[in-house]
């Protein structure tokens, strides 16, 4: 049998014995912070008028919609939905673009597909073994939640939606990334526009969300249409648990999704070379500019892309933030019992309700510019392990201008990034309140209180590239996404009060008002002291590819 | 002459690998040296020591008068580097990459570049990532001609280029060596370092075995001889020095220890010599004699 898909299941099976850490501890995590969050639920709020009330209070507040979901009822299950499944979405989401990148544009980049493409395998054997993998693992991953709902004493059927959809969300996503594949030369390119997509999915079903229907009874919501375009609003709509909901035929949507993007990968896939993007390169300059001739020019020309990707996203959330802030306004009149739920939100306190709010949104542009900021100083381990740092220290480039290039320009990054968040967020809410000076110097105060703990994961990221090069970029995404569990996400999951403690995010003083110099001059010491380390360390090693 | 490199047992491991283990390497300023050893030997691990990108764990190292670790960033000033495996950033363009190079050792002869990029026929204005392996391997070595330095660091510099590239690349370093520039040329093309070196070294699991000029190296091998004679040949076999024979009555070929020549031929002539045709020991047998037995571990 000799067709475009010989070898497909060979392939595959390399797939999966390539990723037979990083699949499992993806699901494997993902499903415990499903299970976590359901858990944590019965200590929270463990009676049926304790989720009525805190679900009353949520329809009337966007930026907890957008946060969450549009809740469909008060029963465990369904509280699990609001307040955990678009985020196992997003998990399941990147789990699947960053595999299906993996095995199909990261082999291309590296020539690994052409020396299996001179093999007995078919065109599109690479690529379809690569989704068989990902829709498996999206299964499993399903699967798993379903049963450790059922598991909880949860209702079989809801369980199964609940899995079902995420599983789906994943495949829909994987479907996304195989097109993305083919449009761009590199994995990076190929992973960001993957990226992207997740992202704004998320975003629109947040949107849709925080703008839905409030029904009759004054607790649940039916979403606004965008929801719809969104795959991760497709998970939501499928309405686990909820009276009139395991809307089975939504699955339809990702699946035909699956199909439709299958087909345009492999039509996209059959008009190209091996190697080749359909967004071709273009020649560039013959000579190099002035500006790119120092160390620190070449540590701006190789992370400005990763700039720009994150300052966008970031300046367009921002204003989607400001614009919401106008509708917290007006709610604030007719409803004082939101201001209590945004006071949780913005870690506890009374405060002014738009001062609260704006804390709150500012946590999470502050996870954002740190997301930003940690992936920016993974750029000198990449170039250390690719062997491109080699010949750059061979020149009269002293390790220490080298990486504290890198790291002057990653900060300054995160600097600007905050800077522009409380710009964008005072340009829509400052003229519409005609307090456009008043409010962009609150917000911005508001926004650099993020400062010291961003850069607190700053800190751990170098002196974990200082002391330990090889295993420095798991690390540190570790500690990142742990900081947030302990931090921001902490009280929502009922992490006890003295783990959470160890985020620097649980430290981080919400509004202005609150701030005292204490927090922010230990974690400024913090982060300075780990960078100093780091640095020092860096200059003592062997540079290990 | 004073040394350029000095390298004196020299010491580094790696975990439990011990990469480097007593290694010893004398270059002389003005020179151009041949640094020869199978794959995985130490090569690159001794060049990455002498520019202070490893530390070492034991040893004397001194380059051009200084300590390659505590004196890195003076010491690059007057040197340039060609690595064995040239990665460039994917999205700069060769041009790019070499004016990067040139600015961070300290200045570029723009002139020079001109001239070499010509000479190597490179197209400065593509991106890296659609470069072959000889093409960067073409931007790291015109980088390093432009530059103005004492001293020349090649691994394996010419691995990728086609023989045409290869010629103007010998070329440069004919060039820099008459201008009375160092090279350290580590290599595994043995009519490049037969071509160019002043003198070798050649290394074997992280330790020197043999270093001096090529005339003092071929003085320690074998010259292969083949003969042809009137009377048939006997007791050929049991000279001293001599190896390898295969004999018919009148024909014979063999190899025979350089020392020993002499002695042979004197032998030889008691049976009347019709033809006789000599090869004069190459480097490669040279280094396959040093390797044979490695060689042969393998096949068994």
């Amino acid at each position: 049998m000799n067709s475009a898909f010989t070898g497909t299941g060979r392939l595959a099976r390399l797939a999966l014995r390539r990723d037979r850490v990083q699949l499992p501890v993806w699901i494997l995590s993902t499903v415990a912070l499903g299970a976590f969050a359901r858990s944590a639920l019965d200590t929270q709020y463990p009676t049926e008028a304790d989720r009525l009330a805190v679900l009353r209070v949520a329809v009337d507040t966007p930026a907890v919609l957008m946060f969450r979901a549009a809740p469909t009822g008060t029963s465990t299950g369904e509280m699990t939905a609001f307040g955990i499944l678009a985020f196992l979405a997003i998990l399941a989401g990147f789990m699947s673009t960053l595999a299906v990148i993996r095995h199909t544009r990261q082999n291309e980049e590296t020539g690994r597909a052409e020396m299996i493409g001179a093999t007995a395998v078919g065109r599109h054997a690479g690529l379809t073994a690569a989704l068989v993998v990902v829709v498996g693992a999206n299964v499993v991953l399903g699967a798993l939640i379903a049963l450790t709902l059922v598991g909880a004493g949860e209702p079989a059927a809801g369980s199964l939606a609940a899995g079902a959809g995420v599983g789906a969300a994943g495949i829909a996503f994987a479907a996304v990334a195989a097109v993305a594949a083919q449009l761009t030369q590199s994995a990076r390119a190929a992973n960001g526009i993957a990226a992207a997509v997740v992202g704004a999915s998320y975003l629109v079903r947040g949107v849709a969300d925080a703008f839905g229907e409030v029904r009759p009874n004054g607790y649940t919501m039916t979403s606004a249409w965008p929801s719809w375009l969104s795959p991760i609003g497709w998970t939501m709509q499928m309405r686990p648990f909820a009276e009139g909901g395991n809307r089975w035929w939504v699955l339809a949507l990702p699946l035909a999704l699956l199909v439709v993007a299958v087909a345009a990968a492999f039509a996209l896939a059959g008009r190209r070379d091996v190697g080749m993007g359909l967004l071709a390169d273009r020649p560039g300059p013959g000579q190099a500019s002035p500006a790119l001739l120092s160390p620190l020019g070449l540590a701006w020309r190789l992370q400005r892309g990763t700039a720009l990707g994150w300052g966008i996203a970031i300046g367009v959330f921002s204003l989607v933030l400001g614009s919401m802030a106008n509708a917290v306004d007006d709610l604030v009149a007719e409803n004082s019992g939101v201001t209590g739920t945004i006071n949780d939100l913005a870690g506890g306190g009374a405060h002014a309700i738009m001062d609260a709010f704006f804390g709150a949104m500012m946590a999470t542009i502050g996870a954002l510019v740190a997301g930003y900021l940690v992936q920016a100083l993974m750029r000198p381990r990449a170039e250390e392990a690719g062997t491109r740092a080699e010949p750059v220290l061979a020149t009269a480039t002293g390790r220490l201008t080298w990486l504290g290039g890198h790291i002057a320009v990653a900060t300054a990054g995160a600097v600007a990034m905050l800077g522009l968040a409380a710009v964008a967020m005072a340009l829509v809410y400052g003229l519409s309140v005609h307090d456009l000076g008043g409010q962009l110097a609150h917000l911005a105060g508001t926004a650099y209180l993020q400062l010291p703990a961003v850069l607190t994961l700053a800190g751990l990221a170098v002196a974990l590239f200082g002391l330990v090069p090889r295993f420095a970029v798991g690390l540190t995404w570790f500690g990142f996404a742990l900081s947030f569990v302990l931090g921001p996400y902490g009280a929502l999951l009922g992490v006890p009060e003295s783990l959470r403690e160890l985020s620097p995010f649980s430290h981080t003083p919400a509004v202005p008002a609150d701030a005292t110099a204490a927090p922010i001059v230990v974690m400024s010491a913090i982060a300075l002291v780990l960078g100093a380390a780091g640095l020092a360390w860096f200059r003592r090693r062997d540079l290990a590819t | 002459m004073t040394s350029a490199i000095s390298v004196s047992a020299l010491v580094k491991t790696f975990g439990r690998v011990r990469a480097l283990d007593g290694l010893d390497l004398e270059v002389e300023a003005g020179e151009v040296h041949g640094f020869l050893g199978p794959n995985g030997s130490g090569k690159s691990t001794t060049i990455r020591v002498l520019l202070g990108l490893l530390r070492a764990d034991s040893g004397a190292v001194s380059l051009l008068g200084g300590n390659p670790w505590r004196d890195a960033v003076t010491l690059h000033r007057r040197l340039a580097y060609v690595p064995g495996d040239v990665n460039l950033w994917p999205n700069l363009t060769g041009g790019e990459a070499i004016d990067l190079f040139g600015s961070l050792r300290g200045g570029l002869d723009r002139q020079r570049r001109d001239e070499l990029i010509q000479r190597f026929q490179l197209d400065p204005s593509k991106r890296a990532r659609t470069y072959s392996k000889g093409n960067r391997q073409k931007v790291a070595i015109v980088a390093a001609f432009a530059s103005d330095v004492e001293l020349y660091v090649l691994d394996e510099p010419t691995s990728g280029l086609d023989p045409l590239m290869e010629a103007a690349f010998q070329e440069c370093v004919r060039e820099v060596k008459g201008q009375g520039r160092t090279v350290l040329l580590s290599s595994h093309i043995f009519s490049e370092v037969e071509a160019l070196c002043d003198r070798v070294s050649i290394i074997r699991q992280g330790r020197t075995v043999e270093s001096g000029t090529l005339a003092q190296l071929r003085h320690l091998t074998r010259t292969s001889v083949s003969v042809e004679t009137t009377l048939p040949i006997t007791g050929l076999a049991d000279l001293p020095g001599v190896h390898d024979v295969d004999a018919t009555a009148t024909h014979a070929t063999f190899a025979v220890d350089t020392a020993e020549l002499n002695n042979a031929l004197a032998y030889l002539t008691q049976f009347d010599v019709r033809a006789l045709s000599s090869a004069p020991p190459s480097l490669e047998e040279l280094f396959l004699r040093h390797y044979g037995d490695e060689l042969a571990g393998a096949v068994r």
